[in-house]
Order: structure tokens, then sequence, then C-alpha cells
């Protein structure tokens, strides 16, 4: 890849600007649409979905609820009503259904403010700047419920970003701009992906609820991939690609294990051969073509 | 009063002697002004008619503040929540402040937009109008054109609107709002006493030994009173506190014998405590002997309603007021019927608080006050019950002395210096006068110089004959002053604004601000209220209190009588009065304004007696000191007309006093009327004399019970009765404009009992429609707080212009007094 | 891949493990810190019906807004960043909007979590606060006026507030109502200070940790003893007659 040359360009041409959209189009629309609903209500009066993403109700009949934010008030000491316990469940099989981390690329409104800031990183050309271990996320992950059992309080939360953006867009903002400017800046200045894919502890408690999520994106034609690494460039997790991509070498399957995988389908929409797409964890069918590729992949590594 | 007889009689000679001098008195009514620059001088409360004093500052042309007067008698410096925002009430920013006139493309249209115009367009349209419906030739006088007026018009501002309907225009169409308030305690003092209001004054509230509160919520309508009704209960050993209502008010807090009786019962109660009284032989034979009469009334009188209404065409003696003479055993007899047994039967009462409530009026040793006002007066037999009380005293004799005191409290700050004495009324003239007697008539006519025959000798429309009239097109030419009619009357939505709509009459309304009454009209003329003019009030203990004008209204604003006077000058009597009429007055060529002001009478005082430091509007434009001339000429018929007993003090006295109470003479004050040593008309060795009547003596008069005009049934369940709260005065116009009063209580409310509310499916808090036979309004239910409803009732406030509760009232009034019973009517209510 | 370069990632695995632990672990130390400041909420905020105490509530809401959702009123609202109140936890300032205390009590229904204790079902029992009249000074009815404004609105009248008349000694005539709130009965919907005319209301709510005074337990009211039991504490008591002057008349 080039400075130069944008990720997906080729898609673009190839497959036309739609097609290399796909499923960021449908990503938007489907977090657009998330904020829409919740807003439908105070706005229009339309009360589909009531709450915020903490906790919700659906026509005032099923209840929704975050499972991260619900044990932290358990690490706080307090027992949930059956409520919430239920709400939590639903989203609890849901997620581990449709991947993990598809909350954080189909629902969570900071995604939107990071994608825009890696997008800018790329068109500024701005490289390098603080580097994070990517597990880091895991000890913030450890800390919050320690936080809340030395509190009593669910501490978390006086700074999560994700619910902060999204009760300041349906309840009203505060200074909660200054939180996602935070954020935008962080990633465009600091780090790369520095909160979404370092830092954020509901990504990470996301990751492991998605381990073993049903719904994957599958490397299944990687034997036509041309190496062109526009999937690795668009990739806010670029690290769960290579075992899938580079199987045909390593012997490994197709499809992205990796838990750290936001099932955003962005490796489909930029890649101009169109290796990859959605499937089941269980489809391991895939095409290795004849073309082996030891040298992409090491320079991958 | 503290000034001492001496005081007032070198006072009086000074002032005589300044006065004819052309100065002013240093020392006296030389307001002070204190280092903050605010000037402060005397005035009083603009809300109730208990009539409090207060202190009015004014800095740079505005009101600033205000004060209770520390000295006035009534408050000794307290005021009650609105008069504590007294000095916000005129600074709403909404008044009007230039005429505004219905129009389309420059032209008057019924339909137009309000637009403003000048006073001399409005007062050329309204003379076309008036002119148009005025045949000066009509025996009957002019009965298309009428007036609506206020028991909040200053004294003189009904004196000159009553002058010019009755001895300008040639119409008894005249009425004050006091018809929805004061009209059935009115008649009843008529009837007993042969002069309208109360023998005693507040200080009753000192002497009496036990309290009855007949259908008055004093602890929220007359708050300073209140205060000194528990001060009494509070520091008197053995004083007791009656309370009679149809739900819990704020009173029952303090009772002792809390009474809730079921609605129109009080005519039963009433005559079972008199009946107790014969039984018990506790009555005072010496008194009745002397001072009685013993009569009974005629009875189906009928609802007020119109006449093609079934009530009344059922009704035997629709509208009868005649009672007969009786014996007393006869009396006995008739009051016999009502049992202790029957008394509770009827109420709903236990008989042991009847009795307990017996026992203190017929014991001779416990002196008793009673006070009522709206729950008595604004009922469809208001004079009889209010008559019923007078007789329960007069039994006792327990009348005119102090602590024993029937004592009518007024809700308006003028009903009484005002609507009643000047002459408001339809039927009346002022000082007691009525137009039906030709004596009356004539003393006015020739304290007026006017010649005999323009005062038309039949009583006019009263308030809701007035609505009822516009509806039908048989009043076309209509002025409003200085009340919110349309959101007070009963039957808004059948009968009041139909009227103002329709398209055959022209409907003015003076108001300082664009209240209900005022968008319904056709033109709106912006007027001056309160300190914005020199005033005078009356309140319930007789008391008449003045102010200076403390600043000037805003914009063209004008007052009341400024706009009468004005408007009379649009009149020669050649349009007004027959030509025999005429011939024999004099007055041929002159207008209304000479005949009527310039009449060497009214404007007979120079401007030269102005104080020195006050501004006086209406008398600059004048030329002349108006409102002296006016309340001179007035205090001619306490002089000089055929009724005694109304006499007040010269003009000056009242701007050096903290208010008087009449009959003034010989420099006193009068405390208790018909009481030998306390009264000036009681001759030494009287004793005790009713002078309003011939043979000096008072009537009991028997009514029995009769039953409301509207109850509920399966249809329509619950009763339904409309009331005031503490916190808004009357319609709200004022006291929702200060904002802290809005925020104490902005909407209105639908008090309910709360199982009345859970048998509905109800909710506190719930949005419902109260729904009556003549209408609906939207309101929320309230189940907690100051009312407490028995089941079957409830209780709409109608202050609140988002809810016209008058929608849903009946028009039946009291046949006799024509006053509306808002308190009964039969309503459902449900989920909106 | 060289074989030097192991040692050399171990390293730097462990430094780095060991700078995200020490970063996550200074972060965690001023997120404490924080927390423990959100607990100190402004004494004008109150929480609505059914609230534990601070500590508990702020363990138990997730924040969800459903309650500020289903106010009728719009009585509740939920702390934005920047507000004094543990941002996104529910309250509401009473000289704002008062809590209207409706009979089906919908923010507690609408709790998913219990922060708002779903066994509260009547009204009456929830106590948001204590009204305080913090200012005799600038009470009007402290100066014998005519306002009780704050009596009158009280959903609980008579209870929750009732008046004590005292005699108006300045003016001898009249009776002074002094507003007297009972804590036994006041819920702390804060009806009162939202009615209160005055410029600052002279009558506030308070959450009832800041309103309550508390006897020490060494020390017994005897006339409230003796009521509670009925009789006096040690029955059985005899007092001798007094010797007094014999009169002859």
């Amino acid at each position: 890849m080039s400075a130069e040359t944008r990720p997906g360009a080729a898609a673009c041409t190839t497959k036309g600007w739609f097609a290399a959209h796909k499923w960021l189009i449908l990503r938007r629309l489907s977090q657009f649409s998330v904020i829409g609903l919740f807003l439908l209500g105070p706005l229009a009066g339309i009360w589909f979905i009531k709450g915020n993403l903490a906790s919700s109700l659906i026509l005032d009949t099923v209840p929704l609820s975050d499972p991260f934010v619900l044990l932290q008030t358990m690490f706080a000491g307090h027992l949930p009503e059956t409520t919430a316990l239920t709400g939590a469940a639903i989203v609890l099989v849901a997620y581990a259904l449709v991947g993990g981390r598809a909350y954080c690329s189909w629902v969570c409104p900071v995604n939107v403010v990071t994608d825009v800031a890696a997008w800018a990183r790329r068109r500024l050309d701005l490289r390098g700047g603080v580097r994070i271990n990517r597990r880091t996320r895991y000890w913030v992950l450890a800390m919050v419920p320690v936080a809340a059992v030395a509190t009593g309080v669910i501490a978390w939360e006086l700074v999560n970003p994700v619910t902060l953006t999204f009760r300041a867009i349906v309840f009203g903002a505060g200074a909660a701009w200054m939180v996602v400017l935070a954020v935008f800046l962080y990633d465009l200045f600091v780090a790369e992906r520095g909160w979404c894919g370092h830092l954020c502890p509901m990504g990470a408690f996301y990751s492991i609820v998605g381990t073993v999520s049903l719904v994957r994106v599958s490397a299944r034609d990687r034997g036509a991939c041309d190496s062109c690494m526009d999937c690795y460039a668009i990739c806010p997790e670029p690290q769960v690609l290579s075992p899938a991509v580079r199987g045909g070498e390593t012997g490994a399957g197709p499809v992205v294990l990796s838990p750290n995988c936001t099932n955003c389908g962005r490796c489909i929409d930029v890649c101009a051969p169109d290796v990859f797409a959605f499937t089941t964890r269980f489809n391991t069918e895939v095409d290795d073509g004849d073309k082996a590729q030891p040298e992409v992949m090491r320079k991958a590594a | 009063m503290s000034v001492t007889r001496r005081d007032f009689i070198k006072t009086n000679a000074a002032l005589a002697a300044a006065t004819a001098a052309g100065v002013t008195l240093p020392g006296i009514d030389k307001a002070a002004e204190a280092d903050d620059g605010i000037r402060w001088d005397k005035g009083v409360c603009r809300f109730c008619g208990t009539g409090c004093g207060v202190m009015v500052g004014v800095k740079d042309g505005r009101v600033v503040a205000t004060q209770g007067d520390p000295d006035a008698p009534v408050n000794k410096g307290l005021n009650c929540i609105k008069g504590y925002f007294l000095s916000k009430i005129m600074y709403g920013k909404d008044r009007v402040t230039t005429p505004l006139l219905r129009m389309t493309d420059g032209k008057f249209d019924k339909n137009g937009e309000f637009t403003p115009i000048t006073w001399d367009q409005a007062f050329d349209i309204m003379a076309e109008k008036w002119k148009a419906a005025i045949d000066p030739e009509d025996p009957k006088g002019a009965t298309r054109v009428g007036m609506f007026g206020s028991g909040q018009w200053t004294i003189w501002e009904g004196y000159a609107a009553a002058k010019f309907m009755k001895a300008g225009l040639r119409s008894n169409n005249i009425d004050p709002n006091a018809r929805h308030c004061m009209a059935s305690a009115v008649g009843a003092f008529m009837r007993a006493f042969g002069i309208d209001e109360p023998m005693g004054c507040y200080d009753d509230l000192e002497h009496a030994d036990a309290f009855v509160l007949w259908g008055a919520n004093m602890a929220e309508m007359h708050p300073i009173l209140w205060s000194r009704l528990t001060d009494t209960r509070l520091t008197k050993p053995g004083c007791e506190v009656h309370v009679l209502s149809t739900f819990e008010n704020r009173n029952f807090e303090l009772a002792d014998n809390p009474i809730v009786f079921e609605p129109q019962s009080d005519l039963a109660i009433l005559n079972f405590i008199a009946n107790y009284i014969i039984q018990t032989k506790a009555y005072d034979e010496d008194f009745i002997t002397k001072h009685v009469n013993f009569n009974k009334a005629t009875t189906d009188i009928g609802y007020g309603l119109r006449p093609d209404h079934p009530l009344e065409k059922k009704a035997k003696n629709p509208g009868k007021g005649k009672f007969h003479k009786i014996g007393f055993d006869e009396y006995a007899k008739l009051v016999s019927e009502y049992t202790l047994e029957k008394a509770s039967k009827m109420s709903g009462v236990e008989p042991e608080k009847l009795l307990r409530l017996a026992k203190v009026y017929a014991d001779p040793n416990k002196k008793v006050a009673s006070y009522w006002t709206m729950g008595f007066n604004q009922h469809v037999r208001g004079v009889w019950v209010n008559g019923l009380l007078y007789n329960v005293h007069l039994l006792m004799g327990k009348i005119a002395e102090p602590g024993n005191s029937p004592f009518s409290l007024t809700g308006q700050p003028s009903a009484c210096g005002t609507a009643r004495e000047v002459g408001t009324f339809a039927h009346r003239l002022p000082a007691d006068l009525v137009v039906k007697v030709k004596a009356h008539r004539a003393a006015a006519e020739k304290i007026w110089n006017i010649p005999p025959g323009v005062i038309p000798p039949k009583p006019g429309y009263h308030a809701v004959l007035q609505h009822r009239m516009l509806k039908d097109g048989k009043l076309n030419a209509y002025w409003v002053q200085c009340t919110n009619n349309m959101q007070a009357a009963p039957n808004m939505n059948e009968e009041g604004y139909p009227g103002y709509r329709n398209p055959a009459n022209f409907i003015v309304v003076s108001d300082p601000y664009p209240t209900g009454t005022a968008v319904s009209a056709d033109l709106i003329l912006p007027t001056a209220m309160w300190m914005e003019k020199e005033g005078a009030y009356g309140n319930a203990e007789r008391r008449t209190q003045f102010w200076r004008q403390q600043v000037d209204p805003p914009g063209e604003a004008k007052s009341d009588f400024w706009q009468v006077i004005e408007f009379s000058k649009r009149f020669k009597v050649e349009d007004v009065w027959p030509a025999d009429v005429i011939a024999k007055s004099g007055h041929a060529g002159k207008t209304l304004y000479e005949v009527l002001f310039a009449n060497g009478q009214v404007d007979k005082y120079p401007l030269t007696e102005l104080q020195e430091g006050f501004n006086n509007t209406e008398s600059k434009d004048l030329g002349f000191y108006v409102q002296k001339g006016l309340y001179e000429e007035y205090r001619r018929f306490q002089y000089e007309g055929p009724k005694k007993g109304h006499e007040m003090a010269e003009f000056e006295v009242y701007h050096q006093t903290r208010g008087l109470r009449w009959p003034v003479m010989g420099g006193k004050e009068t405390l208790w009327r018909y009481r030998e040593g306390y009264d000036p008309h009681v001759k030494a060795g009287q004793g005790v004399r009713f002078y309003g009547k011939k043979d000096g003596r008072a009537n009991i008069i028997f009514a029995p019970y009769e039953p409301p005009a509207e109850s509920p049934d399966a249809e329509y369940d619950l009763w339904l009765s409309t009331g005031r709260i503490l916190e808004h005065w009357h319609s709200g116009s004022m006291t929702m404009r200060v904002p802290e009063l809005y925020r104490a209580f902005p909407h209105a409310v639908l008090y309910m009992n709360p199982l009345d509310a859970k048998e509905r499916g109800l909710r506190r808090g719930q949005a419902v429609k109260v729904q009556t036979r003549r209408g609906e309004v939207e309101t929320r239910i309230e189940t907690r707080g100051r009312n407490k409803l028995p089941r079957g009732m409830v209780f709409f406030p109608w202050f609140d212009v988002n809810q016209l509760v008058n929608k849903l009232t009946l028009d039946a009034t009291d046949p006799l007094s024509k006053e509306t019973d808002f308190k009964k009517c039969a309503c459902r209510v449900v989920a909106a | 891949m060289s074989d030097r370069s192991q040692p050399m990632d171990r390293r730097r695995f462990l430094a780095d493990t060991a700078r995200a632990a020490c970063g996550v672990g200074v972060f965690g130390l001023a997120l404490g810190l924080m927390a423990g400041q959100a607990r100190s909420r402004p004494a004008q905020a109150l929480r609505p019906p059914g609230a534990g105490p601070e500590d508990d509530f702020l363990g138990a809401c997730v924040r969800c807004g459903l309650c500020v959702r289903d106010c009728p009123y719009d009585t509740l609202k939920l702390a934005a960043l920047g507000d004094d109140v543990a941002v996104g936890t529910p309250y509401f300032v009473a000289r704002e909007v008062p809590c209207e205390m409706c009979e089906d009590i919908p923010c507690v229904v609408a709790c998913p979590t219990g922060a708002l204790d779903p066994d509260l079902e009547d009204i009456d029992d929830s106590r948001m606060g204590l009204a305080v009249l913090v200012d005799e000074e600038t009470c009007l009815n402290f100066q014998g006026l005519r306002c009780d404004v704050c009596y009158r609105v009280c959903p609980l009248i008579d209870k929750a507030i009732t008046l004590e008349s005292e005699h108006n000694v300045r003016t001898g005539v009249h009776a002074m109502f002094i507003p007297t709130v009972h804590s036994d009965a006041c819920t702390g919907c804060g009806k009162c200070e939202r009615g209160c005319v005055l410029e600052e209301a002279a009558i506030r709510v308070f959450p009832r940790h800041l309103a309550k005074g508390r006897q020490g337990d060494h020390y017994r009211l005897g006339w409230q003893e003796k009521a509670k039991r009925g009789e006096s504490l040690v029955p059985g008591l005899v007092d001798l007659p007094d010797r007094l002057p014999e009169f002859k008349p």
C-alpha cells in the first residue's frame, strides 16, 4: 500500500463505490438507527424504545440491559431486580450470537468518532504517536470492578465515554461533548485506534462475550488475495486478520476467530478480489488458490 | 380610630381655613420621602373586602414597594400573600395601553382583529352604537343600552357610572359584579333591617366568645380577619369555633365543631336552631317583644332561570319576595317541623354536632359572631338563608352589640363602599334608595338637578339577565368596566359568550389587562388601575378609605370614571331624553356632561385644592377636582335623602385618617349600629332601634327548606361547587400576572374525594374532563391538599383563565336577589 | 525471527505490562477519588422516590434514565456531565420542578435495577428529602403575614406541615401561623419550596441526612415516654397533701 492510495481505492474501481462501502453504510445506518429509535420518543413522542444503552425498555415490554454496567452495580454491592437481569441475559445471548464486539462497530456511538479519527489520520497522513499495548484494555477491564468494589459506586460510569456520549445524545449534552472531543483528539494525535482498540474496557468486555460467537468473518477466498494490504490498513484491529488471511501458509482456517474482531465488515468492503465474507464460525470452507503468499505474510507480520 | 374628637375638630377647622385660603397644610398629608428616595403614602389593598391599610412606595414614577400600614386598625401592618405582591399587580407585561377596536380594512368589523385607535375614535364609534340603541321617546327608558360594573370600582367611579346611566341615559340597566357576590346579603339586610350592611364591625372578632362560619372560608378568603379570629380562639378561655361547609376547607383546622352538611340543607339546620331556641325557651322574650316582627315568606319561588325553563313553569310563585306578618306562635309552629332528627337526616350531620351548635346560639351568656360569604350568598335561597340566620340572632337578641354579630363578609374591596352604597345595582339609587319608590326617584332627581321623570321607575336588567338579553338581542350597546364577567358569570357557553358575539350587539370592555372578557368584546378601553388614580373603597365593616394618585397610568390608559365622564360629552339631552322632559328642565341643548358633571356641584372644587406633589389625571383633564365634586354631591344623598344612617364625613377628612366607619357623625365613627350609645341615630332610652324600618322593628322571616335547582342524578352524579383560593384574586387577571403567585398555584385543579376518584378509575393528577349539561372543561384531579371533599362532591376553583369553570355552571339564581348559585350544580368526571 | 529478539520481547512484554498495570492503577485511583466526590451531591439535588442512601444508590443506579422518561411532570432529569450530581443519575431540584407524588409512582415502576425500591407502594412512604424552614427571619408567616403557601400546597397538609398558631404580641389581635414540618410525614416532594413566594425560598428540602438532627440515646423526654406507656414509668408513687392555712368563713 502506498501513502497516496487510499485503502479501498482498488475495490471502488472494481466493485463500484457502493459495494466498496456496503458494510460501512449498513453499520452507520445501524448506529444512527439505534440513536434514532431512542430519540423517537423524546422528539416525536413515539415510544418504541425508552432509556439508553445502559438499560432500556422496548414497547414497554422487552427489557434490555448492558451486562457490563449491570456487573458493575453487582460489584458495587447491589443485587439488581429481575427486570435488569433478564435484560442483560437477552443482550448477552444476542451478542454471543452476532459477535461480542459487534456492539462496538454496529451500536456504539463512540465508534463513529474513532472511525472518523482513524480516517482523518489516514487523510492527514499522521503516523506514529504513543504506542499502547492492546492488552491494556483488559487491565482497565480488571480495574473497573475493583473500583466498583472499592468505592461502592459504579465508578467507571462516571467517565465511560460510551455511555456518556449516548446519554448525552438521548437526554441532553451537558459537558459530554468534551469527552467526545477528547477521545477524538486522542485517537487523532496521540495513539492510532487508541481508544477502541487499546483502552476501552467495554470493548474488552464484549470481546470476552463474543469469544465463541457464531457470526464471523471468513477469508474464504484467501487464494485470490493480491496482497494489496488494504484490509490491514482499514481494520481497527488488524492483528486479528493475519491468522485467517495467511492461514494458507500456516494451515489455519479461514475464519477470523479473534474475539477482538468487531465484525465491522470493512475488510469485506475494501477487498477488491472479494476475499472476505460474513459466515459462521463453523463454516471453514476455503479456497486457498494456487498461489502461496509467504512473502506477503512475512511483510505483514 | 386614634384621633380624638378634639383633634378631629381642630383638624377640620384648620382644614376649612386652609381650603378657603387655597393653601395646603404643612404636616398633613405631606408624604415623607425616605433616604432611599422612595415616597411613601397611605393606600388600601386592591383585593378583598377586608380593607387592609397599606403604605405605597413610589420612586421614579413607579410603585416600587408596599408595606402593611402598622397603624391601620384592620391589619396592623400585616398583609396576606396577595397583599404582599400589591406592588407588582400594575406591571404585568401585557397592560392594554391604547383603545383597541376589532377592525378589518380600517373599519369596525365584529369579526376583525383588534387594532389600536385613538380615544376620539373609540368614543365616536361608541356614541354611534349607543345612539342607535336609544329612543329618547321610549317611555320605558333606554333598555337596549347597558353597563356592567364592579365592587372594585372606586366610590366615585360607581357613582359617576350610576348617575350617567340612570340620570343621563335614562337606563337602569346597570348592575355590578357584586350581584354575583353580595346581592343575597343585600336582599336579606333590606328585608330584615331596611338598611344595607352589617350592624357590627371587625371589633366583634375580639369580643365574641364563639364563632360560627356559615359558608365562609375565611382562612383563605379573608386571611387577615382569620388571623384575628384565630387569635381570639387562642387567647380567650372557652372560646369555640364552629365551622359549617359543604366540604372540609382550611377553616376546619381550627374547628371545635366541624360540620360538613349536604348542600342546601343549611336552610333546615338554621330552622332547627330556631326551633331549638323556642323549644328550650331560650329566646330573649323582652327583645323580641320590643324589637321584632314575625313573618313568613312566600314559598315555591322558582330558580331565577329563563321563564320558559321547566323549573320556572313548575314554580307557583316564581320570583315572589313578599312576606306576610304572623305571630310568634305561628312562627314557632312553622319551625317546629325542623326537629333535630329531621335536620340531622337532611344535612347528614351527626345530631350531637347540630345540638352543640344550637346550644352555642341558645346560651344567653355566650356572645356569638356568625360569618358568611359565598356559601350563603351564592345560593338559590340566598336571601332566605341569610334571613334565617338573622332569625336566630334576633330570637336571642344577640345582635348589634360587641361580640354578638351576624356579619356578612364581602369579597371585593368596595362591594359595600361602591357597589351597594352609591346605587350601581339595577334597582338602586345612592344611599339605599331604590328606583321603584317615587319619593326616592324624586329625591335623586332633586339632588342631581334633573327634571322629574328622567329616572325610569322599573329596575333594569340584573347581571344574569343582561347576558340573557344580550343573547336575545334585546340589549345591544353594552359597557363592562373593572370586572372579568365572561370568566365570572355562570353558564358561559349558553348565555355569556353568545351574547358578546351576537352580531346585533356592540360590546365595550374597560380593563387594564386583556382578560377573557376584554378579548370577547368589540372594543377594549385601556384602564388606569389602583394607584394610578385617586380613589376610595368601602370595606365590609363600613370603613371608607381614600388614597391619592401615586403614579401615572401607562400609555393612553385612563380611569373608568374619566371614560364615563368623557363619553357623556358625546350626548346632548335631546339624544336621550323625551322632549317633554327636556322642556321642563331648562337643560335644552346641553350635553349630558354639562347636565351631570359640569353642573355646578361636581365641578365646584378648583384644582387649587389638589394636594401638592401628587398628580390627578382626571381633575387636570377636566379642570376641576372631580373626585371631591362627585363625592360631595353623593354625600348630599346621605344628608338630604329620605333615608338616614349612611352619613359620611367631608372629603378631606378621609385623606387624613386611616378610614372611618359610617355613619360618621359628630366627628365620631360608628362601631355598632342600632344600639343606644353606639349609634347616633338611636335616641337615649330606646335601647335598640332598627330605624331602617318605620316601626323600628327588625323582621324575623320564616322560610322553609326548598331543594336546589339541580342535584346529582344517575347521569351527572356529583355536586359541583366553584370557589376561590387564597393565592389568586377572583379571575386571576391581576394575581396570575405576578410570577410568584402564579408559581405558587399555577393551574386550577379539581378537588375530589379519593374514593370517588378510585371508583371512577382515576388517579390523583390525572387529566380529566368535568362535564355538565352545559359544557365541559379539562383539568387534573387533586385528591389531597387544602380541600377535603366528601363523597359525591367536587370543588373547582375558577381563577384560571385556561380552565373556564363557568362553562359548567348553571345560571340558576336566587329568584329574590338574582344572585347565581355557583355552589350547586350536577356534574360528572371522566378521564380525559 | 532471530534468537536475540526473544529476551528483548520478553523484557518489552514485562515492561509493557508493568506500564499498563501502573497506568491503569493510577487511573483507577483517580477514578476512586472521583467516585468519592460524586457522593457529595449538592443539598438541593433530590433523588426520586424510593432511592436508598446515596452510597447504595450510586452503586445500584445504571443511569439508564427510564425513571426520567416515565416521570409525567418532567420533574426528574439525568445529571449531565458537568452538573454537580453524579453524571447520568436521576435527580430533581424542588425549586425548579417538585415531585407531584403520583399515586402509581411511575418512576419506581420504571426502574429496572431496583435502585428505586420496588417495595415502595405508597408514595406517602417515600423519603426524598425533608423540608426545613431555614429562614425564620424572612419567612412571611413568622412576621405575622398570611402567606402559608408552603402549607397549603403540601400534598400532606396538616400532617407533613402544620400551622402552629401563636399570639402576635406586636399587633395584639392577630395570630401568627408558624409553618411546622413534621419529619414523620414529610416526603420531601418539594412543593413547599417550589411554592415559597420569596426571592430565595425560606423553606427548602434537603436530603434527610442533612436535614435531620438526632438526640442521644442517653436521655428520654419524660412526658413522651409517659404518653407512650399510658401511665407513669414508675406506677404507684404517691403524693402527700400540702399543708395549707385553713380559712374560716
